[in-house]
């Protein structure tokens, strides 16, 4: 939409820019700024106050020989990757489940959906009272007459996870399904007819000839899970509050509780550059990707 | 999602190969006998599964939410009240402590109500304008602008949140309302700007040209010829931001002082600060109330909703 | 709603007409006292600082330990948007918000009053005072050495009570075959840190406790008796193990209850006791240093100021920080807190034994500095993390042990 050049350039085309300001303004100077702000204060030792007194990697030799940190990484790790895993299946097969020209689609997608629309403060609530030793699960196995059952995920540390994912995935699921069933309905329609015509079975098919035609799909999927999971905060804070121990410590309450807490924002801000970085090796391949590939086309 | 792009294959019925009159042992000519086939059941059985494993969390809120405490300490969590009591609802909206105050959820929803109508207008507001210039009025730059704001979605909130502090206390709005209004308009603009930049990118040009042709400006055009056929986006919008701002911890509970505590903030008060014992019920209900407003609007848009997340994401 | 609109008016009329003379205003108090006895203090100091003053009380009470509340109250200090007083423990929490030029300036206040004559241990008011001015006004006296037991749970076992650790260990099997939790500890970091201090000074006595965190001594910090009390911290843990739980109060309760025997907790504890109903002797029974070293640490709580730009703040601050040196505040709010005075000057008419017992740790001058006054927050939280981590795994003595040293030995 290039237009030919008057002398003011920077007036041309001005109210648009006027609108655009705020857009402008968060790009650059939340965006850009506050990120860049935090990077090069993590070379500080800012403790309660923020100065700028540089004390080159020593934030970052510290971070990595703490052992809450380790475990917060290992443990992002583990969920991360069983969330990854378990949400895509979970979604692709629900989106499947759905794609057979079932009765009642709406209502079932409607109630796997819903939890995508309440707050990980709730959700956290709900999946505590749940896993409750003495009310939840466990009491009711029990009650049964399997007095021997133990299953108390929050308080044992091998095992939280599984609380966290449980809850996690209860809350997440739906939105992967949705999207994987939008891709489904975006197939096009001969693909299906040339498979049938060659006699291939329905979930060959699906396993064979759609999953690979999904990719574009799954790729969105995997960046916005991952953006979820490395972003997860709310629902442990609500679910277990790192406990028992530190077991279920993730980086973003590191981050947090330095920053706050500890008084010391240095280590803090190394933690949530590290996060950042994170961030960027799943995005820049992916946006590479997409870009690539919209090239080709 | 129309029908019509049902793939055709999984729409035909598979057909089973066993006599079709021994699926039916049982009453005859109730169910649609084409649909018993042993993958119909196994297709319903996986989807009651699921159904059951989002469906029993909430089940669960609903009947603690309705018993009294010693029924809590006898029973099942699982099984409805013997005897139903809508004291802990009454006692999480009006009455449940933190510390000194005692007057329960309510201020806490009230609190969220005078954060969200602003945060959701403003936001909305913003981005439709910004999609719109992104679209229709480029300018040299706009799309490395548009880019940014894009990775800006995905960078980890903890690396912002200390900067923003800085910024709010430098513009003065630290603590109050309008701070972290301001928060949400910036950290929903991603999202919402793409949003109607794939709307407003996805209308014929013609619109648009004939509207300048006639001698509309920028705000005219918007205003008049836009805005007007885009409701379903902007009720997408306002589900997406409701829903979104509504269910906030992280911003609430550092940019606001406990006056001003959004409900979530509130909630996760209320349910650990423990005077005595651990009231189950009124947790519950003060869950269930909490989660309500998002809840009631998922249900009454049903597939706006959906389709403002998938459009949202789909397209990004 | 009449107050909230009223200090707004007032806030509005501070900036623009300087005010002369008195103007009452509503104070914002924030603290993290949110238990049942907690809040009954709370309630006391509120009440005796409306009646007193023209001023009001708004209450910030913000849920959750602590360390869920002091990043609030520190973010919002430093984001301009100061409340009107706040609580921190006694030591270095806020000593950088106050160089910092932060918070408000008590040197009149505090000798217009007579402080320094009036505070015991004096050290209290060391603690809040910075290059000679005073910033802080101190609350109350708080000590964390404490073992409480509940006196039923050792009946309903059929062993006698425990009065010390050693005699709580023996004790256990009996109280495990009758099904009731030996050592009810809650599992997060503050707590399990707690009790692992408290066994540094009762194990190991006062001077043992200093070198460790005072002068951070190699030799002590390498010595057997730190090692063996990490193994008996170990043993801890054995006890605890089944507990499952988190809140403090919580495990007060299973004290309470008769379900648990033992807890180490500090005194605050008191406030559920007195809640519930219980009695020291006759419910539940007390032991200084878990019964072996009778020393206290004198921390507690104080009141900061956070510099304000409204007249009728600040001296609604003064009044704040005058009242909550008034004897009637300090017999108040401690009684129900079970929490001890920080005047020396005061005769508590009626207290129980466990209060008694503390008071007369207290004027035998067994003190220790509390942690907050050797520690940063930074190094206490490491020290934090590494006790929820060793509560909640299987780590070995000798690793604790190591780490501990290791954290101690950064420490600036």
């Amino acid at each position: 939409m290039a237009r030919s050049g008057p002398p003011i350039r920077l007036l041309q085309n001005w109210p648009a820019k006027l609108a655009a300001t705020p857009m402008i303004l968060t790009a650059l100077v939340v965006f850009i700024g506050c990120s860049l702000w935090t990077v090069v204060h993590s070379f500080t030792n800012s403790r309660l106050l923020p100065r700028l007194d540089f004390v080159g990697l020593a934030q970052y030799e510290r971070l990595w020989s703490t052992p809450r940190w380790q475990v917060s990484i290992e443990n992002l790790a583990i969920y991360g990757i069983l969330a990854l895993v378990l949400t895509l299946a979970i979604g692709f097969l629900l989106a499947v489940l759905l794609d057979q020209k079932i009765r009642f689609e709406d209502g079932f997608r409607t109630i796997i959906l819903f939890p995508y629309a309440l707050s990980f403060i709730v959700t956290g609530v709900v999946w505590q009272w749940i896993l409750n030793p003495d009310f939840g699960l466990q009491h009711i196995v029990r009650s049964m007459g399997f007095s021997g059952f133990t299953f108390d995920p929050l308080n044992d540390s091998g095992l939280v996870i599984l609380a966290l994912l449980a809850a996690g995935i209860w809350q997440g699921a739906g939105l992967t399904t949705v999207i994987m069933l939008a891709g489904l309905r975006g197939i096009d329609e001969d693909v299906w007819k040339a498979s049938r015509v060659d006699g291939i079975p329905a979930l060959k098919t699906y396993l064979f000839i759609i999953l690979p035609m999904m990719k574009p799909v799954f790729a969105t999927c995997v960046v916005l899970i991952s953006a979820g999971i490395i972003k997860l905060y709310d629902l442990v804070v609500a679910l277990t509050r790192g406990g028992p121990g530190i077991a279920s410590e993730v980086p973003a309450k590191y981050v947090y509780d330095y920053m706050f807490g500890n008084q010391n924002l240095g280590q803090g801000f190394a933690a949530s550059t590290m996060m950042l970085a994170a961030v960027l090796a799943i995005i820049i391949p992916f946006a590479l990707f997409r870009m690539g590939r919209k090239r080709h086309v | 999602m129309s029908d019509a792009a049902y793939p055709a294959a999984a729409a035909a019925p598979p057909r089973s190969a066993a006599p079709r009159g021994r699926l039916l042992d049982g009453p005859a000519g109730l169910a649609p006998t084409r649909r018993l086939s042993g993958k119909r059941i196994m297709i319903y059985g996986g989807l009651l599964i699921f159904s059951a494993y989002y469906l029993l969390p909430l089940w669960v809120m609903v009947m603690t939410s309705l018993k009294g405490m010693p029924e809590i300490r006898m029973g099942n969590i699982f099984a409805p009240p013997v005897e139903i009591t809508f004291e802990p609802w009454v006692k999480a909206w009006s009455s449940a402590c933190t510390g000194l105050n005692c007057d329960g959820l309510s201020r806490g929803f009230w609190n969220s109500v005078a954060i969200v109508i602003p945060a959701t207008i403003l936001s909305i507001a913003v981005a439709a304008v910004n999609g719109y210039a992104l679209v229709n009025w480029r300018f040299k730059g706009s799309e490395v602008f548009f880019t940014i704001l894009i990775f800006g979605a995905f960078i980890p909130y903890q690396v912002m949140i200390y900067p923003i502090v800085i910024i709010l206390r430098e513009i003065g709005l630290m603590g109050s309302v309008w701070g972290l209004v301001l928060v949400h308009v910036v950290f929903g603009m991603p999202i919402i700007t793409l949003l109607f930049r794939n709307y407003f990118s996805s209308l014929p040009p013609e619109l648009f040209k004939a509207a300048r042709v006639d001698g509309a400006g920028f705000w005219g055009i918007f205003l008049r010829v836009l805005v007007p056929m885009s409701l379903p986006i902007f009720t997408v919008a306002v589900i997406l931001q409701v829903t979104g701002i509504w269910n906030d911890f992280l911003f609430g509970v550092i940019y606001t002082r406990p006056e001003s505590y959004p409900m979530t903030v509130q909630l996760n008060n209320i349910v650990n600060s423990v005077q005595g014992v651990r009231e189950y019920n009124v947790n519950m209900a003060a869950t269930l109330l909490t989660g309500l407003v998002p809840l009631t609007i998922y249900f009454l848009s049903g597939k706006l909703f959906v389709r403002g997340i998938a459009a949202g994401a789909v397209k990004g | 709603m009449q107050k909230i609109s009223m200090r707004r008016l007032l806030a509005g009329a501070a900036v623009t007409i300087l005010p002369a003379g008195a103007m009452a205003a509503d104070l914002e108090v924030t603290h993290w006292w949110t238990s049942g006895g907690e809040a009954a203090a709370v309630q006391e100091l509120a009440r005796i600082f409306e009646e007193q003053t023209e001023h009001g009380w708004v209450d910030g009470a913000i849920a959750g330990s602590g360390s869920t509340a002091r990043p609030i109250m520190v973010s919002r200090i430093i984001g301009g948007d100061p409340m009107g007083a706040t609580q921190f423990n006694h030591g270095l929490q806020a000593q950088e918000l106050v160089e910092a030029g932060l918070m408000q300036d008590l040197t009149e206040v505090a000798e217009a009053n007579g402080w320094r004559d009036t505070i015991n241990p004096v050290s209290l008011l060391d603690a809040c005072t910075f290059e000679g001015r005073v910033y802080c006004a101190p609350l109350n006296i708080h000590s964390p050495q404490w073992m409480w037991t509940s006196l039923s749970a050792f009946e309903k076992a059929g062993v006698e009570p425990a009065t010390n650790w050693e005699e709580l260990k023996a004790a256990a099997p009996a109280l495990r075959e009758a099904g009731i939790l030996p050592l009810a500890q809650g599992m997060q970091g503050w707590q399990t840190a707690l009790l692992l201090y408290a066994m540094i000074s009762g194990i190991g006595g006062a001077d043992f406790y200093n070198q460790v965190f005072a002068e951070r001594n190699e030799d002590a910090l390498n010595s057997d008796t730190l090692k063996n009390i990490f193994a008996e911290y170990a043993i801890a843990r054995d006890l605890a193990s089944g507990g499952n739980l988190s809140d403090w109060n919580m495990a007060t309760n299973r004290i309470i209850e008769g379900t648990a025997a033992a807890q180490v907790m500090g005194d605050w504890a008191q406030g559920e006791f007195a809640l519930a109903g219980k009695s020291a002797g006759t419910d539940y029974g007390c032991h200084i240093g878990l019964g072996g070293e009778p020393v206290i640490a004198t921390g507690g709580d104080a009141i900061y100021f956070p510099v304000n730009d409204d007249e009728a703040v600040t001296e609604a601050q003064r009044a704040l920080a005058q009242v909550i040196l008034s004897e009637e505040a300090q017999v108040a709010f401690n009684a129900a807190k079970g929490s001890l005075p920080v005047r020396g000057d005061i005769d508590l008419a009626e207290v129980n034994e466990c209060t008694k017992a503390g008071l007369e740790t207290l004027k035998a001058g067994n003190t220790i500095p509390t942690i907050d006054l050797v520690m940063s927050s930074d190094s206490r939280g490491q020290i934090e993390d590494l006790t929820a981590e060793f509560f909640g795994s299987d780590l070995s003595a000798e690793d604790a042990h190591a780490r501990f040293v290791e954290i101690v030995q950064s420490a600036m």
